[in-house]
This record gives structure tokens, sequence and C-alpha cells, in this order.
């Protein structure tokens, strides 16, 4: 944290609440945006869910301040949290053991891994959530990754209650080989069967969303949302820039741009999301679906005999105009 | 597993007997991508007759890096698919290296709904260093079209036998894997990510792929070993020296599994089932003790 400001690079994760906490010194009242380099009270920023007041940048969040912010207050009740990673390949690179890392990374993040499940209320809606923590290790999709949001799929297709998923990630962890590789497989096979249902998936990207994650269940969401300013790609910049020896057009992979080549359905401001996911919900529980488990009401379906002559006085209009013509 | 790390480094790429056990990780990388290895099409010429290649996505171009078509397999009709890599420098700039693009995805994803609207069962035949990182890729939605294919083999009513023949290089293979039966020839290999991706992103050095080769354990026999692989189709020789051979044991084990899949073809609810069992059971990991549940103090 202490070196925090002197950092460069215009993506810098901000601090965690952890670090925070522990650190109660004065320069922690203020954050600096990474956009637009203004300093903000870290107090307003919480009140802005850590959208820069000065730019509207989209700051990232941890996986608990994002369900913190969107949910009911004491709704959120989380699955499956004994869930660790293991290491099957016995995979050490440059930097040590996998096992290692996992255990660094658990003890910086505070978190068990990179994916956060389990079920709340939005205004009242019940919902699936999922969210990736981008802190721990990239929130790259390993097997408990895939496990997680698997068994969360799986509870919302016989729970019938929808999905929503908020990734940020690398894409697939490299350290679990070809494990990862299947997460892909195995959660939009689970997602297959939850379309089966029409239980209804909803995404959101948020930034940075790569490889693996982007090319599997993300993607095949029933809407796919993002934030402003996320970058969400398969390849990397860097990685394409390398291979093609091409300079990238302005603001390529950015949500904007993924909007433009229509690739997104829309993009949502963070204090927008709420709102937005509302009236999804809505329109799908009253879309005669069968989202919800109970509904308080009967849908109404006007008869079609009643509505035809209404809507369409198809007789009453051809009429005229036949009559016009053997006028003529 | 483990004995793979200890195998004797620097051995030949030779024909001798003993190749097939000695070789290291990083030698069966370079073996899958031998240039003479047979591709897709040399598979197709021995295997299928009666074949009628099927073109374009119907919403942009037609991918020649990924073809399909229909054929007839050993008296069946089989819809094929698979990454066509070139033999030389002229082909491979033609076949864009086996890098498939969005519209390769596309018209993977079109022909195996065409193939479930017939009852034509599919075999595919995965070989490529990965799907194209582009600008053009990128804007026309390379994510969304490989996710999209996933989300029709997860689905589809009819079998599905994938064959690695070469190169299985992440994502860009899986598009075409997600199978009933996954079939693997002894000297390919099939990764989360190149082994030169891997040690630029993990050791911040490319020239250290050959490592990254071994600890990934990429090879046939170890991914047989995890179980991620139905077959190993042994090959003694590699296929680059013993075309013939190779083709006609692949053909044989495409054979054996499209026969013993075929009952399962009656009962599309069975098979769909089954092929999701098969993937949703992957994974490695072990249980702590539950995290206490909570969000951030603030929080609320």
């Amino acid at each position: 944290m202490r070196g925090f400001f002197h950092r460069g690079g215009k993506f810098q994760p901000l601090p965690t609440d952890d670090e925070r906490a522990e650190h109660v010194i004065p320069e922690d009242l203020w954050v600096k945006c990474g956009h637009c380099g203004e300093l903000v009270y870290s107090k307003e920023l919480r009140d802005t869910q850590r959208v820069c007041p000065k730019c509207a940048y989209h700051m990232r969040l941890r996986a608990r301040e994002r369900i913190a912010a969107l949910s009911d207050a004491g709704s959120f009740t989380e699955w499956d949290t004994e869930l660790r990673p293991q290491d099957p390949l016995a995979f050490v690179d440059g930097g040590g053991p996998y096992d290692r890392k996992v255990a660094q990374t658990q003890a910086k993040s505070g978190e068990p891994e990179a994916l956060v499940s389990g079920h709340a209320t939005i205004d009242g809606r019940p919902v699936t959530l999922v969210v990736c923590d981008f802190d721990f290790l990239g929130a790259s999709m390993g097997s408990v990754f895939g496990e997680k949001l698997v068994r969360a799929v799986e509870r919302s297709a016989g729970s019938r209650q929808p999905l929503l998923t908020i990734s940020a990630s690398g894409g697939a962890r490299m350290h679990e080989g070809l494990f990862s590789l299947m997460q892909m497989a195995k959660t939009v096979a689970s997602l297959a069967r939850l379309g089966r249902e029409r239980v209804p998936h909803l995404a959101l990207l948020t930034d940075p969303c790569y490889g693996g994650v982007t090319a599997s269940y993300a993607m095949v969401a029933d809407v796919v949302m993002a934030e402003p300013g996320a970058l969400i790609g398969f390849a990397g910049p860097r990685v394409i820039e390398q291979i093609t020896k091409q300079k990238l057009p302005e603001g390529f992979q950015t949500a904007e741009f993924l909007l433009s080549h229509g690739m997104i359905d829309l993009i949502v401001e963070r204090p927008a999301l709420r709102q937005t996911l509302v009236r999804l919900f809505d329109h799908y529980a009253r879309a005669g679906i069968g989202t919800w488990a109970a509904r308080a009401t009967p849908v109404h379906v006007p008869e079609l005999t009643s509505l035809t002559p209404a809507v369409y006085p198809v007789a009453e209009l051809l009429t005229p105009a036949v009559a016009g013509g053997e006028r003529d | 597993m483990t004995s793979s790390t200890a195998r004797p480094a620097g051995t030949a790429a030779s024909a001798s007997p003993s190749f097939a056990t000695t070789a290291t990780a990083w030698e069966r990388v370079k073996l899958a991508r031998h240039p003479e290895r047979p591709h897709t099409l040399d598979y197709l010429d021995d295997l299928v007759t009666e074949f009628i290649e099927l073109h374009g996505d119907r919403v942009f171009g037609d991918d020649r890096a990924l073809i399909g078509g229909l054929g007839t397999f050993r008296g069946r009709t089989v819809l094929v698919l698979g990454h066509q890599k070139g033999a030389n420098t002229r082909e491979n700039i033609a076949r864009n290296f086996g890098m498939a693009r969005p519209e390769g995805y596309r018209k993977a994803d079109r022909l195996l709904r065409h193939a479930e609207k017939f009852a034509i069962p599919v075999v595919s035949f995965i070989d490529t260093p990965g799907a194209e990182p582009g600008i053009g890729s990128e804007e026309r939605g390379q994510a969304t079209a490989i996710a999209e294919a996933l989300l029709t083999m997860a689905g589809l009513a009819v079998p599905i036998v994938a064959v690695v023949i070469g190169e299985g290089g992440s994502g860009g293979a899986l598009a075409i894997g997600l199978a009933d039966r996954i079939l693997m020839l002894e000297n390919a290999i099939y990764a989360v990510a190149s082994p030169e991706a891997c040690a630029a992103i993990l050791w911040k050095d490319a020239a250290k792929a050959p490592e990254a080769a071994a600890t990934m354990r990429i090879t046939a026999a170890e991914l047989r070993e995890f179980g991620f692989i139905d077959e190993l189709i042994p090959e003694p020789v590699p296929a680059h020296l013993r075309r013939r051979e190779t083709i006609a044991a692949v053909g044989d084990a495409i054979e054996r599994h499209l026969d013993a899949l075929a009952p399962l073809a009656a009962t599309p609810e069975a098979l769909i089932a089954q092929r999701y069992a098969k993937f949703r059971q992957i994974g490695a990991w072990r249980a702590g003790s539950p995290r206490a549940s909570g969000l951030p103090p603030e929080a609320g």
C-alpha cells in the first residue's frame, strides 16, 4: 500500500479492504484515480461504488465489494466455500511451485479461490450470483472456478432462479493445464442445460475479461452486458500487437468497441446496474417462462379472437384500396 | 505421471523403435508441428470417399483454416470438421497456419447443426496452434464464435468423435473438441496454451518453452493417465514417416468409437446426458475448511 501512489501505469489495482484496514494513515483517505490521476476522497469512492467522481472511470472491485454493492443487505449466502485448488500437474514454473503460489495468493487476497458464488436477492428478486475476484491470480479459471460455477448453474436450474455472472479474468489458468481448458467445455455444457430449462443467464463483463472466460461461459449468456471502458477480448492486446505487428485501433477491445461491433447487448454504468437487472428479471418473470418458483398473480394472455379485429382491422383496411382500384 | 519429468533429454527424433517411449515433451511438440505430418485433408483422402466440402459461415466469409463437409467413412455418412495446416509456406499462408478465425468457428457451428438436422455423426480432426489472435478476429467476435461452437456441441443430438492428430492448441482446438470421445495420436499434444506462451508469461522467457512443455503435461500418455483421452492411438514411428499406417490406425480407432456410440444415437437425450457427465466430472480440487461467508465490514 505504501508504494501505491508511486506505481505507474494506467490500470493499477486498488488497495484491498484488508490493506485499507491495516494502514490507517492519512494518505489512505485519498485514492488516486488510475485514469484521470485526480485524488479522490476514499469515503466518497465507497459511495460511488468506486466510480471516479471526476472522470467516471470504473475502478476495479473485489468480488465481495461487488456483491455487497449489488445485493440486498444481509441477503447473500455463499456456497461451496470449502473448495480449494489442487496441483494435479505438480506444476513448477520460473517463480516456483504452483502450490506455493496458491498459498501466497490466498494469504494476500483473503480468498480461497478466484470465484465467489452464492444466492442473494436484488431488490427482493432472488438470484444466483457468481463473481470473479481478479486479485486471485487474475481470476484465472481452473478446476475450482469451473466446479463452483457449474454447481451454481445447476442450483439455478433446480431453483429456476436467474443466474448472474460477473466476470473479470485473464482466461484459463495455465498452472492446471488441460484441467483448466476443459472447464470451458464444462461450464458451457452446464449452461446448455440451463438454457434448455429456460432459466435466464445474464452476464456482466468487467475490466479485464479475456481468453478462456470470454470464449466460454461469459459470452453465451442470454444478455451480455459490460461496464464502460472495460477491456474485453479473446487474445490480449500485447499478443495481437506482437504477432500482427500492427498498431491497434483506438479504443480496441473496449466495451464501447464491442458494442459498436455488435458483440454485446449493452453497456451499463455501475450505479445503474441494479435497476437494469431488476428490469430484465421482471421482463423474464412476466414473459411466462416461469423463471420464478412461484408467481404471485397469473399472467393475463388476451385471447387471439378478441385481439385480432382490434389491432389488425384487415378487412376494413383492404376494402377501400380495392374499391379505389376498381373505380379507376 | 511424474515419471515423464525424468525422461532423458536430447533424444534425437529418429525412427528407432524405442523412440515412442523415450521422447521428451518438447520433442513431441516438434513432432506434432512437423510440416510433413498428415493433416486433415490427408486423412480425408485416405479415409473418406464422396467428400463434399461445405463452405462459409453465411455471415462474413469462408475460413480455409477450418474445413468441413459431408463424406462417406467406412460405409456411413459423417460430417467431418478439421483444422487445416499447410505442408509448406505457400499452403500455410492460404490456410493461415491452421489458425481459425471467427468465420471458421461459425462455419463449424453451422455444420454441426446441419449434422444434427440429418442425424449424421460428427468426426473432428484437431490440429491447430490456436485460434487466430488478430484485429479482425477480435472485431468479428473470436471469443463468442468459440463459445457458441462449444454450446452447440454440448447439446448436439448426434455422436461426436474428436481426434487430436497434431497440435491441440488451447480454446481454438477445444472449439471442435467437446466430443463424446476424444482420441489422440501418441505424438500429438493438447495444451491450455502453447509452451512458448506459457514460458513467456510464467518464466518471463519464451526460450524456456521446453521446460514449460514438460511441466504442462501435454503429451498423449500423460493426458491419458489423467483421463482426458479416451484412446491413445500408438505411433510407434512418427506419423510423418509412416503416413498411411498412422492414418489407417486413426481410421480404425474412429470406427471403433462410432460403432460404440451408434446405439446411443437413437436416444439423443441419453447421448447428451452422457456427454455432460463426461465433462462435468473434470476437475481436481480438495476440500478445505469452509470459509467464513462474509462481505467487507463497511459493506451494506
